[in-house]
């Protein structure tokens, strides 16, 4: 898509950082509050898709040279994988654990092995929405 | 203390890093990194003969779902060490034989391990499972693997038409055993085998028992390759000579008997069971052999006489099995369990010296470059080693001394006369024709040993007619059938330490009773005096040379069955029928007009739900219970409304997909008043990220054009609409007022304590449900990756450029 789109790419290269952090952010609070990796990953998705809309796909590419597919399938094999380290521990498939760590400055805080499935689920959102439209929007 | 899960997974472990292998070291043949697998693993299994001999069991239980009952269990007695044994033993020399079979340059062999790994692994995960779920989970992966490597050689047509064959045969048993082990487990409230056999005597009366008898040996009988399913086996020979050495002698096809004999403590003593398992067997036996003469390609004269070994092997275990019938104290019953034992030996000694001769046959194909036995002739001097063990080989197979097919083979007519002296299940009528049936068929096995042997290694050498020069084998190649033939000889010499250490233990695990009781006790004896068994063997001999003497004066007899009327052209003639009346269904409804699809959907929807709906009675509108309607949400559902009749009439795509997009925000506001923050946040991205793929679509699609209908058709649609409105309106409306179950939200008001998470729909998604939600991470995985492929294939049908080009 070419087109003078000054004022959009302006508002973008600030709105998308706003977008990822706030993206960051609702993935990580997913444990407690609204979130988690699905809606996160898909806010984290929808910051690049706005990058895709106001400049053209081969600068983001550029910007991030990321292979999206391959993230997906990243992600697929995480969520797996944490399900199948499960099993290594002695414990059915998929269980999920929990330790709270005591850090110098942050105090205590839980550190809960279903973070690495949710990220294993936000990496294949992302990495599945980005392929659609990356696809769609290369094949014009 | 999983050393038996281990074991089971190494090769599935070891596959995953072969393509590696296979692409980073091009100079060494990838076979040298596969060989140390079953090796290791077959010096860790014999590890475990002296335990196991001992009479103890090793169980090692790893949890799965163990909601469901269903746990990685691996179980290892005798009947599964044996079979063990020959998986990773005869693996290891078929590993090796391949090397120098499959040249490293001309062969994707990459793709060969590790369909033979996944295979192996296959394999030793149906004899060591415990559960019956994971035993059907490996059972068909073995089924899978072997498709594969059936298929190896693709770009043939024969091997896609074999691989398909076998696929479909053994996955249609397959899934009859599934039904008759979830049967099974209803029956008994469990999915442990070990559990079954221990308390199969309370449930021999329940109705199921014999549905689901039979279901579990429809599975055993198309893997194992018995009448009437045995037509696979021939076209499996398509596969590499290994492959063929491997699955379909050694193992695979061993898998139906290792079930029959792993089910016969449950159903043994059981009428339908004995005799189905027996007559199957009998009748096998006797058509294999019959059929192995008329064949002109050695590969497939050995398949049809691994059917007809596969066939004495059955009716061994269907003999065997009567001896349940009679209380353990009775002294028939160890008389007529004999035939288990018989069974395991020829097991065991169809295993070295089936795999002893395909091997030769593949030297003969490898350095000669046929299977004809047409063009073969006179090869014994040109290769005398193959020669060497293709005599060991059929003259054990046909029951000769002093190689150990002759043993086990005279225990075998040493069974069969005894069901003459059987007295129930009705079989002093037409136990008789056992023995005769069973020498006639040793006859002709006799018979086609002698044409192995003499039409290829005999008469005149014709190297006009050859593709290549003969010549004798290189040393690798001939290292593992050596090693087999030797184990040949060796058995028949040293018979009981084979019976000592590894066959009683495993029939101790088939007829457990009889161990416990302890009255067990045999020995294996080369002479044994001159009885009826030998008088019979003499006649094999006797009758079966002059049989091949005069075998183009009775050979029209094949000539009677022709082929129009065989299984085979039933098989070929159904498949096609099926192929072309569902070929003429499906594109009579799938018209490629997206209009008719939704059609068809909504009204299957309209009818079925309402159907149904109606026939519970579950139109029950109370609205005495709901919550009043406030002021915001009544403004905010007349705006939706609005918004959704307004769509139909938008003059443009932009127009209809930005409504469509407001409908969609007002709805997260829903959300946002009832108090679901989740699904809001979810629904608003979702919204956004999807009017925004649309926009990106229709962008670049040309102009919107209304399309013109018909009166009658408009009419159609209008109604169509409403009635799926109304539909879903009342069904909205009468959930509210009808409570079929309990609530759920009960089971997660305890999520904190159980999953540490304090917002309840995470912790549903990432540990209540978490399979769930694993599984829906692949199939969008897979839907990406749909739509990426799809859009490539396209632009590549265009004239573009694929990327990377």
């Amino acid at each position: 898509m070419k087109a003078n789109d000054v004022i959009l790419q302006t508002v973008s290269k600030v709105a998308v950082f706003i977008i990822l952090t706030y993206g960051v952010h609702l993935f990580l609070a997913g444990h407690y509050e609204p979130g988690g990796g699905f809606v996160g990953g898909l806010v984290l998705a929808s910051a690049f898709v706005l990058l895709l809309l106001s400049f053209d796909s081969d600068t983001v590419k550029r910007g991030m040279p990321i292979d999206f597919k391959m993230l997906a399938a990243t992600g697929a094999f995480l969520s797996v994988g944490t399900g199948l380290a499960a099993t290594a521990f002695g414990v059915p498939f998929l269980s999920q654990t929990e330790v709270h760590a005591t850090l110098p400055i942050l105090g205590e805080i839980p550190l809960a092995s279903v973070v690495l499935f949710e990220a294993g689920v936000a990496f294949a959102v992302i990495g599945t929405v980005v392929t659609i439209i990356l696809s769609i929007s290369e094949d014009v | 203390m999983y050393t038996l899960n281990l074991a089971i997974l190494i090769p599935f472990i070891v596959a995953l890093f072969i393509p590696y292998l296979y692409r980073r070291l091009p100079g060494v043949h990838t076979g040298w990194f596969v060989l140390v697998v079953p090796a290791a693993l077959f010096v860790l299994l014999a590890s475990y003969i002296p335990t196991v001999a001992g009479g103890e069991t090793v169980l090692s239980e790893l949890p799965w779902i163990p909601s469901l009952g269903i746990n990685f269990t691996a179980y290892l007695d005798g009947l599964s060490l044996i079979l063990a044994l020959l998986i990773t033993g005869v693996g290891s020399l078929v590993v090796l034989y391949s090397i120098y079979y499959l040249s490293k340059e001309r062969e994707s062999l990459g793709h060969f391990y590790v369909y033979l790994l996944m295979f192996m692994g296959a394999m030793l995960g149906v004899v060591f499972s415990d559960n019956l779920m994971v035993l059907y989970l490996f059972w068909e992966l073995t089924s899978i693997s072997s498709f594969l490597l059936i298929a190896y050689w693709y770009h043939r047509r024969q091997s896609r038409y074999g691989a398909q064959k076998s696929m479909l045969i053994t996955v249609t048993g397959g899934i009859g055993m599934l039904a008759g082990f979830i049967m099974l487990s209803r029956m008994t409230g469990t999915f442990s085998i070990r559990e079954i056999v221990a308390n199969i005597g309370q449930y021999t009366d329940h109705t199921l028992f014999v549905p689901a008898m039979l279901l579990i040996l429809l599975g055993a009988f198309t893997k194992s390759a018995q009448f009437p399913f045995h037509i696979w086996l021939p076209d499996a020979m398509e596969a590499p000579t290994p492959v063929s050495a491997y699955l379909h002698s050694a193992t695979m096809v061993k898998a139906g008997i290792y079930l029959v004999a792993r089910f016969t403590p449950v159903f043994g003593g059981d009428a339908v069971w004995f005799w189905v398992v027996s007559i199957v067997g009998i009748v096998t036996l006797f058509w294999g052999s019959f059929t192995a003469i008329r064949q002109t390609d050695l590969k497939a004269l050995l398949a049809y006489s691994t059917i007809s070994q596969l066939g004495l092997i059955m009716s061994l275990l269907g003999i065997g099995s009567a001896a349940l019938y009679f209380d353990v104290a009775d002294e028939n019953s160890v008389y007529f369990s004999l035939a288990v034992f018989a069974a395991l030996f020829h097991l065991v000694n169809h295993s070295t010296f089936k795999g002893a001769l395909f091997m030769v046959v593949g030297i003969v194909d490898h350095e000669t470059g046929t299977r004809d036995i047409r063009k073969l002739g006179g090869l014994m001097t040109i290769m005398p080693i193959t020669f060497t063990l293709a005599v060991i080989g059929s003259f054990s197979m046909a029951g000769l001394p002093p190689f150990n097919g002759f043993l086990s083979k005279e225990m075998f007519f040493t069974s069969l006369l005894r069901v003459t002296e059987l007295s129930f299940f009705s079989i002093e009528t037409w136990g008789l024709l056992f023995p005769i049936i069973a020498w006639i068929a040793s006859v002709l096995t006799f018979v086609y040993c002698l044409i192995l042997v003499f039409k290829t290694f005999f008469g005149k050498y014709q190297p006009e007619k050859l593709e290549k020069e003969a010549h004798e084998a290189p040393m690798g190649m001939l290292i593992s059938p050596v090693i087999l033939a030797s184990l040949v000889v060796a058995f028949f010499f040293f018979p009981n330490i084979l019976g000592e250490y590894i066959l009683e233990p495993a029939y101790g695990a088939v007829m457990p009773t009889f161990v416990e009781a302890n009255v067990f006790e045999h020995s294996i004896y080369a002479w044994h005096g001159f009885n009826t068994e030998l008088m019979m063997t003499l006649g094999v001999v006797g009758f079966g040379i002059v049989l091949y003497r005069l075998l183009p004066s009775w050979k029209w007899i094949y000539a009677i069955f022709p082929a129009k009327l065989s299984l085979d052209s039933l098989y070929n003639h159904s498949l096609l029928t099926l192929e072309r009346k569902s070929t003429s269904i499906t594109n009579r409804y799938m018209t490629g007009n997206m209009y008719h699809y939704m059609v068809y959907i909504l009204i299957t929807i309209i009818a079925v739900v309402t159907a149904v709906f109606a026939y519970t009675g579950a139109f029950a509108i109370d609205t005495s219970n709901d919550a009043p309607i406030s002021i915001y949400e009544g403004f905010i559902a007349v705006v939706m409304a609005v918004t959704a009749l307004s769509i139909p009439f938008a003059k443009s795509r932009l127009t209809g997909i930005l409504l469509n997009g407001v409908l969609g925000y007002l709805l997260a506001l829903f959300f946002v008043f009832f108090r679901a923050p989740d699904l809001a946040l979810t629904q608003l991205v979702i919204e956004t990220v999807s009017a925004s793929l649309f926009l990106l679509c229709f962008y670049f699609l040309p102009e919107w054009e209304k399309e013109k209908r018909r009166p009658k058709v408009k009419m159609l649609n209008v109604f169509i609409a409403l009635a799926v409105g109304t539909l879903v309106t009342t069904i909205a409306l009468s959930v509210q007022s009808n409570r079929l179950f309990d609530s759920i939200s009960a089971f997660y008001e305890n999520a904190y304590e159980l999953a540490g998470a304090q917002n309840i729909v995470n912790a549903i998604l990432g540990d209540f449900r978490a399979f769930d939600t694993m599984l829906e991470v692949v199939v969008l995985l897979i839907a990406g990756l749909g739509v990426y492929v799809l859009i490539k294939l396209k632009s590549n049908k265009g004239g573009r450029d694929v990327e990377g080009e």
